[in-house]
């Protein structure tokens, strides 16, 4: 880890002022950050504190949805009383990310910015293009186990690694931001972005912008949705693939449906072309397979990572059964439902 | 509660708690990377980023002129060393030329230590560290055994203490030709490493005039000494190695490791106290379970008896060393076949050595042994023990020689019930409960009860109490514990009057701890001490004037709470305390050592065993298993301490969880790289992949393997796990996984 | 401390932090980039808590902030200005253990003892946060601690107990809050 120097931001607006210096980067839970500056990934030279803004609260917004402070950290968002009863999808991403300990530092803002899990982006000694623009990918031919299928580039094949981050997706989540031009707000649909040419780049803020807030519209799926993550021990590892779901079910017809997909791409996935497929459908086992097809249109493997595009397949599958059965997975029995 | 008689026989055989317990829940125990000193110095160590090729440029200067930072040692200033190769090789070293920290500019392995940044601070010396740039010259390197090959060889110099493959019996090709039921196949498991969850640590302190005190994460104490004498050239009066505390090891501190190696360099060049701890990142330069490749054939006939066997396998090693373990002899002595052959090789590849982790070479051939055995089960459509039984060995018929005991039978028959074997549906695919399917697998598992020569001291004091000393180690293992029970009982103390100490290279002469073999060779030597010392405690309470012992036998005497007493009259006696004033003694102090029969070995060899029975529950559509059951059925002699005992095996069967499911260390053959250097991406098994694991102690019998009884159990744990969730995989879904870590892709890709 | 530790943290970059450890309030100047473990561990001499990744992989370095448990290995100790931490060497009062230490040595919840100072600071967070009743709740709660020995199922065993002990106890301080 290098040398920095830190400054406590007594307001939004001198954070904002603060990340004028592109080699300052704000900190708040740590978690990603700190882990990255000790791998020497990330070499910030000023560190900007936001942990004592009054960001930290989950309140009422205008039109019935809810607002989450950006430095609400994972734990007290997954067991807030308000979003476990309203919006049991996010709980239950969150309940399935990292571990108690981290959930308790990590924030809302922070898991957002979450950095990809590559193998490649983490090692220095090796070549990266999200991490050294220019120097190459090596997961391309190389391990590529956990990357991504859908969106990628030959640039990076690199995947978003958040569990909050797919259920916000599905939720249809609003970021807002605070920059040197005003606050403006960003769809989640359009927070991250793919790889393309500029791997470097995760998401669409712009120089300077702090998130302050995501905020979720009105409740919208009752008992019918899920959280389903498959990965490679029963706790505390990221996604192969998951899958978050919300359904709004009305006389044996899905009214609405929302599905994201975790660990498949270098955003939380989803195409309207399937969620629309299913609306006005009844829940049927035929019609899960072919949203699920659609939603895994142009999917492509690399080698050893060709086995997520089936296991994709089945786990959007088996998560769409969970939610229209109204059996959410749960996060502590491990037995699939 | 531990209100128990102290009498002779009161502590063994009981289930203590540790002894050592309070200071591991406190924080209070100290392991190496904790203990101060004045003035210390942290030195940080930059990796090679290239596999194979030549330093050509090292820049050190903006490292060095980082505030804090006293020196940066490279291959180009550092301090000059012994020159022969057997200076460096420890008394674990595989055959070959053992790695040179900073030798020269030659880099033989991705992450090689390059240099060693030391400063005022470890902040500092993490800070300068990013700072050193480091031009080099690559080569090419090959990391892949599946393109190694044919390079293969028979290693042509035996590793010490590391038995070749048995000679082959009869004609196993023809046989194997002949018989109506066989198999052949081919069985891997991944690359693994030890991840301890200390990571390699030394603390030097310098205590002037060159006299050193090391604070090594080792498992031999004298080894690292010796190591270190050896290869800078000091006298063993001047340097002292102490462990008392190892975070795990499972094989990673056999060997010193190069981190001891560079903070007695600085230390020595610098003249002042410092400490270099590895990254956890940087442990995985150090050794790992190898890379093997292994094909196992087995013919029976019809009634299940086997009639040849042939097991060969080929291991990864390092370009300068011929590391060997014991692979396919395993198959030689489990089961009898009049027909068998074996074969071990190694190939080069540009990695580090490869180094002995938990039941080493027993993991990898008893995998592949008894999933070949399910398997030739299921093709006779016979009961996986069944089969086990009609080819029980009574005799190891790899060294022609006797069991000094083998209770597997009753491990069969008492695993089976507990269970619930005879729940199990015969036919794969057949037990379900919702969408999933249930699968129950066993196997058999081995590990040899070996012992070493070793010393120990008992003494005892004016105030009663006694001090047990021995330089082995307790990584985690209990051994504080049982020695503690052998020598109260020995003695007829309370547990609490009884001190122990270890890992000190002062301390009486022990060989590495390692090979399951440390309760059984330390144990033994402290029960001859404490015998000693009994002795003289006896003949001077009878030699006291007006002893109430002085007529009366030494075989009639017994040790109790603390007082010789006369057998059956408890009245009449002596308190130790007593004892010792009255004879004018301060100490009564006895070393002795206790080494293996060496007649008893001319016709019998010692095993460890076990039965291993796993149910799992298959979500065949998602690929996701959960290993909800585990019963081990051990058979391992003397069992000391039941508690602690227990913790061992349960250890060894989430290890073997993990080599199952999980554990793979991935290698980028491109980079010549291990890239999942870390404990996000290297998976062992957390809390909530382990459900319920029943161990039971099978009763067994054994005054030959050891002076006490004891086989040890350190390794047998893991022995046979991965092989009986392997087996139980194919029972819940009909699919063989024969390539370990059976991850979700080959699940739903098989 | 150690002079060195000493020397350093008055270097320039330094920052003044007051922090209580265990009960005991300590006016620091912390460079910013020491975390809250190497404050801990080099700095204090508080070497109960341990380093096992310095990533947040494994758990060793579990520590109770305001009584929460995180990981101090990625926490900057600048940053935990007028906090309380509490850390294994403060959970034992007047030399008698903690429920949760007593239940660790009686279930035999360790081997090797690297990883228990995080067990137990994580298993106190997890009585304190009360999300977990079953077995199946403190496995699933539990794994951000890993332990290569392999101790889980005495852990989990240790802090059944510990819960169970807990509730009966009305007079035990953490009953209370």
């Amino acid at each position: 880890m290098n040398r920095f120097s830190y400054v406590r931001a007594a307001s939004a607006a001198e954070a904002v002022r603060e990340l004028a210096d592109p080699a300052a980067r704000i900190i708040a839970g740590g978690t990603n950050l700190l882990d990255l500056m000790k791998y020497a990934v990330e070499k910030p030279t000023r560190l900007v504190d936001i942990t004592h803004l009054p960001l930290a609260t989950i309140e009422d917004a205008p039109g019935g949805g809810v607002r989450i402070g950006a430095l609400v950290t994972n734990a007290a968002l997954a067991y807030d009383d308000r979003i476990a009863r309203d919006y049991p999808l996010l709980s239950s991403a969150l309940l399935a990310g990292a571990s108690p300990q981290l959930r308790n530092a990590a924030t809302t803002g922070g898991n957002l910015l979450q950095r990809t899990r590559c193998y490649y982006f983490y090692d220095p000694a090796t070549p990266c293009n999200k991490r050294e623009p220019g120097s190459g990918c090596s997961a391309i031919g190389g391990l590529n186990r956990i990357h991504a299928i859908l969106g990628a580039s030959e640039n990076c094949i690199a995947t978003h690694p958040s569990d909050m981050c797919v259920a916000l997706a599905a939720l249809e989540a609003v970021i807002h931001v605070e920059g040197p031009d005003g606050a403006r707000a960003i769809p989640m649909a359009d927070f991250h972005r793919l790889p393309g040419d500029s791997p470097e780049i995760d998401t669409t803020l712009r120089q300077g912008e702090l998130i302050t807030s995501v905020e979720l519209p009105p409740p919208a799926f009752g008992q019918n949705h899920t959280y389903l993550k498959l990965r490679d021990r029963l706790s505390y590892a990221f996604a192969l693939v998951s899958v978050a779901v919300g359904l709004n079910i009305e006389g044996g017809t899905i009214k609405k449906a929302r599905m994201a997909l975790g660990g498949v791409a270098h955003k939380p996935w989803r195409k309207p072309e399937a969620e629309q497929a299913l609306e006005g459908q009844a829940p049927t086992l035929e019609n899960f397979g072919r949203a699920a097809e659609l939603l895994l249109q142009g999917a492509r493997g690399h080698g050893h990572n060709d086995f997520k595009i089936e296991l994709a397949r089945r786990a959007i599958g088996r998560a769409l059964s969970q939610a229209a059965e109204a059996r959410p997975q749960s996060q502590t029995d491990k037995r699939i439902r | 509660m531990l209100n128990a008689e102290h009498t002779q026989g009161a502590h063994v055989g009981a289930p203590r708690s540790r002894v050592d317990g309070r200071l591991k829940v406190t924080g209070a125990a100290r392991y190496a990377a904790e203990f101060p000193a004045d003035s210390l110095l942290h030195g940080v160590i930059v990796s090679s980023a290239v596999t194979r090729g030549k330093i050509k440029r090292i820049h050190t200067g903006d490292a060095k002129a980082q505030p804090g930072v006293v020196e940066v040692f490279t291959h180009e200033n550092r301090p000059s060393t012994a020159w022969f190769d057997y200076k460096y090789r420890d008394e674990t070293a595989p055959p070959g030329s053992p790695f040179r920290p900073l030798y020269d500019d030659e880099i033989q392995f991705s992450g090689q230590a390059i240099a060693l940044v030391v400063a005022e601070t470890f902040e500092a010396a993490r800070a300068a560290a990013m700072l050193v740039r480091v031009e080099y010259t690559p080569a090419d390197h090959a990391t892949n055994l599946d393109l190694q090959l044919d390079e293969a060889y028979v290693p042509p110099k035996k590793r010490n203490g590391i038995k070749p493959p048995p000679k082959p019996r009869g004609d196993a090709e023809a046989a194997f030709a002949a018989a109506p039921v066989k198999l052949q196949n081919e069985y891997r498991v991944a690359i693994e490493h030890h991840n301890p969850m200390e990571p390699h640590a030394t603390t030097v302190v310098w205590k002037g005039g060159g006299k050193l005190t090391i604070h090594d994460k080792t498992q031999g104490s004298q080894n690292s000494q010796s190591y270190v004498t050896n290869v800078f050239g000091l006298s063993a009066d001047d340097v002292e190695v102490i462990s008392p505390f190892v975070g795990g090891a499972f094989g990673s501190g056999l060997r010193p490791q190069h981190q001891l190696f560079l903070a007695v360099m600085a230390a020595l060049q610098l003249e002042r106290s410092v400490r270099v701890e590895l990254t956890r990142d940087q442990t995985f330069t150090l050794g790992y379970r190898p890379c093997t490749i292994q094909q196992v054939s087995l013919a029976a006939n019809r009634d299940g008896k086997l009639q040849s066997v042939m097991h060969n396998a080929t291991a990864g090693t390092s370009r300068f060393e011929d590391y060997q373990e014991v692979v396919v002899n395993w198959s030689g002595l489990l089961y009898d076949s009049p027909n068998a052959s074996f074969d071990y090789r190694l190939a080069k590849l540009d990695t580090y050595t490869p180094s002995d982790m938990r039941a080493p070479g027993a993991t990898l051939g008893v995998f592949a042994l008894e999933a070949a055995m399910d398997e030739l089960s299921c093709e006779l459509g016979m009961d996986p023990i069944e089969l086990r039984l009609r080819n029980y060995a009574d005799r190891d018929e790899n060294d022609d020689k006797a069991f000094t005991s083998k209770e597997l039978r009753a491990c069969y028959r008492q695993g089976a019930e507990r269970f619930g074997w005879s729940r199990r549906s015969s036919k794969p695919r057949s037990m379900r409960e919702g969408r999933e399917l249930i699968g129950m697998g066993m196997a058999s598992g081995v590990w040899e009860a070996m012992m070493q020569k070793t010393a120990a001291r008992a003494t005892l004091t004016a105030d009663g109490k006694l001090e047990i000393a021995c330089a082995t180690a307790d990584i985690g293992t209990g051994t504080y514990t049982i020695l503690a029970q052998i020598a109260a009982d020995a003695l007829g103390l309370p547990l609490e009057r009884v001190s122990v100490k270890l890992g000190d290279s002062s301390l009486p002469k022990s060989p590495v701890e390692g090979g399951s073999w440390t309760a059984a060779s330390a144990g033994s030597a402290v029960q001859a001490a404490c015998d000693s010392v009994k002795q003289a405690l006896l003949t001077a309470a009878r030699g006291l004037e007006g002893s109430p012992l002085a007529n009366v036998d030494l075989d009639r005497i017994v040790l109790r709470d603390g007082r010789a007493e006369v057998a059956a009259h408890s009245s009449a006696g002596l308190a130790i305390e007593d004892i010792m004033r009255g004879a004018g003694k301060q100490k009564l102090e006895a070393e002795e050592s206790a080494a293996p029969s060496k007649t008893a070995m001319l016709t019998h060899v010692g095993y460890t065993h076990s039965a291993v029975f796993a149910e799992v529950r298959v979500d065949e559509e998602l690929g996701v298993v959960r290993v909800t059951r585990i019963v081990n059925a051990v058979a391992a002699g003397k069992i000391i301490n039941p508690k602690t005992a227990r913790s061992q095996i349960l250890g060894g069967v989430v290890m073997g969880i993990g080599m199952a499911l999980e554990e793979e260390t991935l290698v980028d053959h491109h980079l010549g790289r291990f890239m999942n250097h870390n404990l996000a991406e290297y998976h062992v098994p957390v809390n909530a992949d382990i459900h319920d694991i029943d161990v039971l102690f099978v009763e067994e019998h054994d005054e030959m393997v050891s002076p006490i009884g004891v086989k040890g159990l350190g390794e047998i744990g893991i022995v046979g796990t991965a092989a009986a969730i392997a087996n139980a995989i194919h029972h819940a879904t009909g699919k063989r996984m024969r390539d370990l870590p059976i991850t979700i892709d080959k699940i739903i890709g098989a | 401390m150690s002079p060195s530790a000493a020397d350093a943290s008055a270097s320039v970059g330094a920052i003044p932090i007051r922090i209580t450890i265990n009960g005991e309030s300590h006016a620091l100047q912390v460079e910013p980039w020491t975390t809250l473990l190497d404050l801990l561990r080099l700095h204090l001499d508080l070497t109960g808590t341990k380093k096992g990744c310095d990533h947040g992989q494994c758990g060793a370095c579990t520590v109770l902030v305001d009584g929460k448990r995180i990981n101090s290995c990625l926490t900057l100790a600048v940053m935990k200005d007028g906090s309380e931490v509490t850390t294994i060497e403060g959970l034992a009062q007047n030399g008698d253990l903690h429920p949760v230490q007593a239940a660790f040595v009686e279930y035999d919840a360790f081997q090797c003892g690297y990883c228990t100072p995080g067990q137990i600071c994580s298993a106190v967070g997890l009585i304190n946060e009360g999300h977990a009743q079953s077995r199946e709740e403190i496995r699933e709660l539990m794994s951000g601690n890993i332990c290569r020995c392999g101790a889980y199922v005495n852990i989990v065993d240790a802090v059944e107990h510990a819960m169970a002990h807990r509730r009966q106890s009305p007079r035990n301080p953490e009953a209370r809050s």
